[in-house]
């Protein structure tokens, strides 16, 4: 066991830290107040990201000949934790920089990372995720978005749902049934689809905590290059779940949930309780504590999966059960700020009552929904029990 | 023994949750989560108070009903189950604050307003640290020659937006020791302003009040000392057991939409609430609502027959009650899954109304000491 970085990462540290603390985008009171999907806020959002490419510390584990570094995974981790240190803002490009395109660097053709890899890194191209459809949720395997291959194209019919990022996105990662007579899991494949071809339209769906976050997307008669396939025809559901490991790491990543709980503490040491501040009342500072006790243990627990990947272990279940403890444990953050705020705690932002912007409130809606985004906490538990655990499986299908 | 509700109280109930699943369907709930909706729907107060629901705890000879405690709990859990907006908690509250109060000429003019539903009287009470009685005042009057001056910021103010005048809690110099006292405010009043303060259940419209050198006649003081101090208790407490019927009654619309989606909704070939995760959610819904109900009107009950267990049973039901109403919303959208997620369905309309009656008149954590206290511990 051995907790430290060799000397020449921890100069490197300290290079991310100086580079962040004079770079950090401000936050300009105008800015909070625009919509979730406003090109104001897209532009701005895209240009620290530029930024933070630019300086070297978007992905740098990538190869270079696709706008990484070759960096190995301790380097990377190194700017992961400055970021959260530094309460950087999220990435607009996150589903590319940690879905996509880990997913095109194992099974893209040649082309395919040559033609998207980078402009990921840089931001010139956002993605989104076409997964689920309205009958194809909990049970993505049973999607019923037609591609046909005609020629050298695939011609998309269907409807995707709940897409994040839709409104925006220049390019979708999408599933689609190429083969309707085989078994659910075998007729499927993975396209990536240009968001502005001719045929598909996108309808913002208003989240329940008011934001435009998520679409109903419609593709007629919309036309993919086959140069457009990853993987094999067919073959598409084996590259999902790669994809859909990356989506439960990234949502179940210890870095947000020590960038949420960092914040609480900060509000605990803001309210006061009794005239007190409400970090010294007993029963704050036993709530905060139980909670610190899960938080790092994400923590070290992610140091130990850097360990693994590092010597190549098997993750097995491991990206299931960050998913699930993760967005669990955030969830309870949020709660617990709640219950500091007490009658202020579900002022909204257009609030001038509102603590923290009125961040909590939205942020314990927002954690329930990614409790339920990227599979459901049953669906990470159904896959911990049957493949981590090797238990029976439910019974599926009901005779009609 | 009968622990029940009457005949009377039934037909209440059932006619109350057909007349809202007619007259407030989800669709007009939505309407008021539109911007620009002030959230009080006056043509259903109307109709409310044809059916003497407003006036239902004003005495009869000023056009109430004259009912009791427990009879407002039923009907507050049908507005809860409907998710009524509007002036309906802020009132009943004034209500039954003005029906004890002193001043007659005061009682003659506003009661049978209010049971008519055509005035707002909304109580200018919490401020800045507080939103549960008691507290230490810091809103103050002083008596002039000309009445009363009254300066100070009061917070969490129902429906101050559409209100017509303000019950102010405030202390006035007794002596050399301080008194509480209400005192009446017409909105118009100068020195009064009014701001929103948004909160995400857009069914209920909390607002500050700022006074600000506001003078009204000796008159609009209506109650002053131990008697301000008895009455503002049970107000506190009247309002804890509405919402704890509130959350009653959200919470039991809750499982009946998850219980139906559960069982419509369909993945891997079969219905939802066939997985034993889903039915075991629901089921566990079930369990915590079942015995929370016989705490609400045990509550009721209390109020209107065992004084001395009033405040005890209000809190033991407000601080239960809503956390049952928020456990049952949060699972309810884990039931519901990406679709439960949206604005457009219904859920997120309950789903708000049980962190705003989370928190208002005493948090869960307030209302556990308040047991823990009553309890002598
Ligand atoms: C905020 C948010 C963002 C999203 N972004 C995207 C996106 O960008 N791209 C995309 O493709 N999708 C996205 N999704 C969709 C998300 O992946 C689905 O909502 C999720 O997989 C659940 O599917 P569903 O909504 O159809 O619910 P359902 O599958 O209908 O599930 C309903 C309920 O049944 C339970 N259930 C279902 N099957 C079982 C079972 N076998 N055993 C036990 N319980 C079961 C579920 O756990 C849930 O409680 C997003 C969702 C949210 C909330």
């Amino acid at each position: 066991m051995d907790l430290t970085y060799p000397p020449q990462y921890e100069a490197f540290r300290r290079r991310v830290r100086a580079w962040l603390r004079k770079n950090l985008p401000s936050r300009p009171r105008g800015l909070a107040k625009l919509a979730f999907d406003d090109p104001r806020r897209i532009e701005r959002a895209k240009q620290w990201q530029r930024k933070l490419y630019e300086a070297g510390y978007v992905a740098m584990s990538w190869p270079k000949e696709y706008g990484g570094q070759g960096a190995d995974v301790l380097t990377q981790a190194i700017v992961d934790e400055e970021l959260v240190r530094a309460q950087a803002p999220p990435l607009i490009g996150q589903m590319g920089i940690q879905m996509v395109g880990p997913t095109l660097i194992q099974f893209g053709t040649e082309e395919q990372k040559r033609r998207f890899l980078p402009r990921i890194l840089t931001a010139e191209e956002i993605w989104c995720q076409g997964y689920s459809e309205p009958n194809a949720g909990s049970d993505l395997a049973s999607l019923q978005t037609r591609a046909e291959l005609v020629g050298d194209e695939f011609i998309v019919n269907g409807q995707k749902i709940w897409t994040s990022n839709a409104q925006f996105a220049d390019w979708m990662f999408c599933l689609v049934r190429t083969d309707p007579h085989a078994p659910k899991h075998h007729g499927i494949s993975y396209l990536l689809i240009d968001m502005k071809s001719p045929g598909i339209s996108v309808r913002p769906l208003i989240q329940m905590t008011g934001e435009r976050g998520f679409n109903e997307v419609w593709f007629e008669n919309v036309r993919v290059p086959r140069s457009h396939l990853v993987g094999e025809l067919h073959q598409g559901w084996q590259v999902a779940n790669a994809t859909l490991l990356h989506e439960r790491n990234m949502l179940g990543a210890a870095t947000t949930t020590q960038q949420l709980f960092a914040a609480l503490v900060r509000l605990a040491k803001l309210c006061t309780r009794q005239g007190r501040s409400a970090v010294e009342d007993p029963v704050v500072r036993q709530r905060l504590a139980a909670l610190a006790m899960r938080v790092e243990a994400m923590r070290y627990h992610a140091y130990r999966q850097l360990t693994d990947t590092i010597l190549g272990r098997p993750r097995g279940i491991a990206a299931s059960v960050n998913k699930l403890v993760s967005t669990e444990l955030n969830h309870d953050i949020t709660v617990c700020a709640l219950n500091l705020l007490g009658s202020y705690a579900t002022q909204t932002s257009e609030s001038k009552f509102a603590v923290d912007g009125g961040r909590w409130i939205r942020e314990f809606m927002f954690t329930l929904g990614m409790i339920i985004g990227g599979g459901t906490s049953e669906i990470q538990k159904n896959i911990i029990g049957e493949r981590g655990l090797g238990l029976p499986r439910e019974p599926r299908a009901l005779p009609e | 023994m009968n622990f029940g509700l009457s005949a009377d109280q039934e037909l209440l109930q059932r006619t109350a949750r057909d007349f809202l699943a007619a007259e407030w369907p989800p669709a007009a709930a939505h309407a008021v989560f539109d911007a620009d909706h002030d959230g009080y729907p006056r043509k259903l107060y109307e109709q409310m108070a044809q059916l003497g629901w407003l006036g239902l705890l004003a005495p009869v000879e000023f056009g109430g009903a004259g009912g009791t405690c427990l009879d407002a709990a039923v009907l507050a859990e049908e507005l809860g189950r409907a998710a009524v907006p509007g002036p309906y908690l802020a009132n009943t509250l004034s209500i039954l604050a003005l029906r004890q109060i002193g001043v007659a000429s005061v009682r003659r003019q506003w009661l049978p307003l209010l049971a008519k539903g055509q005035a707002v009287v909304t109580l200018a009470w919490f401020e800045e640290d507080t939103a549960a009685w008691p507290f230490p005042l810091k809103a103050r009057g002083s008596v002039g020659r000309f009445g009363l001056r009254l300066n100070g910021t009061k917070r969490f103010v129902l429906d101050a937006h559409v209100a017509d005048a303000f019950l102010v809690v405030c202390r006035l110099p007794a002596g050399r020791a301080q008194s509480t006292a209400i005192v009446l405010v017409p909105r118009e009043q100068a020195g009064v302003a009014v701001r929103p303060m948004n909160d995400v259940d857009r069914t209920r419209r909390p607002c500050e009040v700022v006074l600000n050198d506001v003078t009204v006649p000796r008159r609009s003081l209506l109650a002053t000392g131990g008697q301000a101090e008895k009455l503002l208790a049970r107000v506190q407490n009247a309002a804890a057991v509405l919402l704890a019927a509130d959350c009653l009654g959200g919470a039991e619309r809750l499982l009946e939409m998850a219980v139906e989606y559960a069982k419509v909704r369909r993945q891997f070939g079969r219905p939802i609430g066939s997985f034993q995760a889903v039915k075991h959610r629901c089921a566990d819904m079930v369990a915590q609502i079942e015995p929370a109900r016989s705490l609400v009107w045990y509550a009721a009950h209390a109020m209107d027959a065992l004084p001395r267990q009033a405040a005890y049973a209000a809190s033991l039901a407000k601080g239960h009650l809503s956390e049952v109403f928020s456990n049952v919303a949060e699972n309810a959208l884990r039931v519901f899954g990406g679709i439960g997620f949206t604005w457009e369905r219904d859920l997120h309309i309950w789903f708000k109304r049980a962190q705003w009656n989370r928190y208002a008149f005493g948090s869960p954590e307030w209302h556990r000491e308040r047991v823990a206290q009553e309890c002598r511990w």
